[in-house]
């Protein structure tokens, strides 16, 4: 037997190294993160007599509580959870970046700008489902806030308790989301926009330009990757709530439901872990799209 | 022109803020004012009783669990939750930051990519596992699975902070006989107290704040965290009494909130840093 020179033994410690710091970690998240994923995968394909196929796919997509085929749009929520997840999106995304930005760009010069940064971030501070608490009691038809303020201007006679109708509740929660979500965007725009150099203001003074040009032509170009962050940030976020839809239990008739809770019920209520492992891996793909999407243009930029 | 300008932002952002800040007021209001008075509307002032009846409602509201006890577990799993994670990220990012091994890259991505799964991707197997090894209804199974979960943004973020220091000293310090290991803890990590406390600001919110993993893990009654007592009180009846569930948000919001108030700048900083990078 040969013993190893101190230079070897060296190089060998030195190789290994880094895999001892890595094993705590490697341990945690192949146990409880990784394993768990693929688990979900395979039970979502296992049927009911335990071979394998796309029966639990082919039972979810076809429930009403997917999509509520042959439902006009006119007739209002119940859609289906996956329709009011793209609708919550649809609706989520464009105000929470609009006021996002909006606040941030106002805020830059306005007296107690941090002040107010600090007011519209605390809700995102709380708990969601203290926010969901909060919303309920907003939307209250006599004690709450909406209400109260409708009736100031006159509009005494739409008074309702918002989220007790299925044809308003999916929409008060929306609006709570963008309440909740719109401090994020703020922050990361209010980031970005110190990063832009100064001079790139000071030449287009200098120029002559418009506030409304210089914010077109320098702030949005500017604000690119900022941008980026917020998009999929917000998409992220958006498709995985959870906790307001759960105060509401899925609002009247599921109006307000969406795929995250959907699996929850299968799960943990009709304790069917084949299709709610359909709601969960449909859910996960739809994410790493989002993430692998961003990942590709961070690597780009 | 321009100073007309200036006075309209003004009046747009602190608008802004006002419809932002109503629902704390709401909240807050309801808390010290009891139900009959606040039913019609915790705006209108012409009576205002200040109590404290509501926090005292809110504690004995639920036979099963007292708030203040949701409260106490709520910290029995969010404390542990934020220090083992930082402690296991902490070791995993210095191997990313300061060692070329194989498959570094390759685990790199698969980590930054599981930073963005929903809960709901991993619940059903972590419910069939802890059930199976006895870590169903204990803090333990809920702390090792929000450590688990929290691992891989705390990785990227120490990763990330990690690479932006100078190796120079780490460098001289090997020359001297110092480990990886005492490097990591003798020069790294007093170097890297900005990022940590970011981290320990997120994370402790984040575990606090979360209702999801606990609902589905922690289900017996006396054991609830106080995002369940507050979901709890929410649903269990038609009608709520609004003095007492305000008492109880705030009391359950007010840690996360002074967590922020603390830790603002690094809140927002790792937030921000977190979102930028990754």
């Amino acid at each position: 037997m040969h013993r190893r020179t101190k230079k070897q033994r060296l190089r060998i410690r030195r190789y290994l190294t880094p895999f001892f710091f890595l094993l705590p970690a490697l341990f945690f998240i192949v146990i409880f993160v990784l394993f768990p994923i693929v688990n979900t995968i395979y039970l979502s394909f296992v049927q009911e007599n335990g071979s394998l196929g796309l029966a639990n796919y082919q039972e979810v997509i076809s429930r009403s509580e997917f999509i509520n085929y042959g439902r006009p749009i006119t007739a209002g929520p119940p859609y289906g959870a996956f329709i009011h997840n793209l609708i919550w999106i649809a609706l989520h995304l464009p105000l929470s970046v609009f006021f996002g930005l909006l606040l941030a760009v106002l805020l830059r010069d306005v007296k107690g700008g941090a002040v107010i940064k600090s007011i519209i971030f605390l809700a995102m501070i709380i708990p969601m489902v203290v926010g969901g608490v909060m919303l309920r009691f907003m939307y209250n038809d006599d004690a709450g806030v909406v209400n109260g303020f409708l009736r100031l201007i006159g509009l005494g006679n739409m008074t309702r308790s918002w989220l007790a109708y299925a044809n308003t509740c999916l929409l008060g929660l929306i609006v709570g989301t963008v309440w909740i979500w719109t401090g994020f965007c703020m922050v990361v725009y209010s980031a970005g926009l110190q990063g832009i150099p100064v001079e790139l203001y000071e030449a287009a003074k200098i120029d002559g330009a418009s506030r409304w040009r210089t914010f077109w032509r320098i702030t949005i170009p500017q604000l690119r990757s900022a941008t980026i962050v917020v998009v999929t940030m917000t998409l992220l976020w958006v498709l995985k709530v959870f906790d307001l839809v759960f105060i509401e239990f899925g609002g009247p008739g599921g109006s307000a439901s969406v795929m995250a809770f959907q699996m929850y019920l299968d799960a943990f209520y009709s304790f069917n872990f084949g299709t709610a492992s359909v709601w969960a891996t449909l859910l996960t793909v739809m994410t790493f799209g989002i993430a692998a999407y961003m990942v590709k243009r961070m690597a780009e930029s | 022109m321009v100073k007309k300008l200036t006075i309209v932002t003004h009046i747009i952002a602190w608008a802004i803020a006002a419809i932002w800040i109503i629902p704390f007021l709401g909240v807050f209001m309801a808390s010290i004012r009891p139900f009959n008075e606040i039913r019609n509307g915790w705006w209108n002032l012409h009576t205002f009783t200040p109590t404290l009846e509501g926090f005292f409602k809110a504690e004995r509201y639920l036979r099963t669990i007292s708030l203040s006890r949701s409260i106490l577990n709520s910290f029995i799993v969010a404390v542990p939750a934020t220090f083992i994670p930082i402690l296991v990220a902490a070791l995993a990012a210095y191997a990313f930051a300061r060692f070329k091994f194989p498959t570094r890259d390759l685990l790199f991505l698969v980590i930054v990519l599981l930073q963005t799964i929903p809960q709901q991707a991993v619940i059903v197997p972590l419910f069939n596992i802890t059930k199976n090894v006895g870590l169903f209804n204990t803090y333990i199974g809920l702390i090792l699975v929000h450590t688990a979960f929290g691992l891989p943004w705390i990785i990227l973020f120490l990763r990330n902070f990690f690479s932006t220091l100078p190796v120079e000293i780490e460098e001289a310090a090997r020359i001297d006989g110092a480990s990886y290991w005492k490097i990591l803890y003798k020069i790294v990590l007093p170097m890297s107290l900005p990022a940590l406390a970011s981290v320990i600001a997120l994370q402790f919110v984040w575990v606090w704040n979360d209702f999801f993993f606990a609902l589905i893990l922690i289900q017996a009654p006396q054991m609830k965290l106080s995002t369940q007592v507050i979901a709890t009180m929410a649903t269990d009846r038609f009608t709520l009494d609004w003095n007492m569930i305000s008492a109880a948000s705030i009391t359950v919001m007010v840690v996360p909130i002074i967590i922020y108030a603390a830790l603002q700048r690094y809140y927002v900083r790792g937030l921000v840093a977190g979102a930028v990078k990754g």
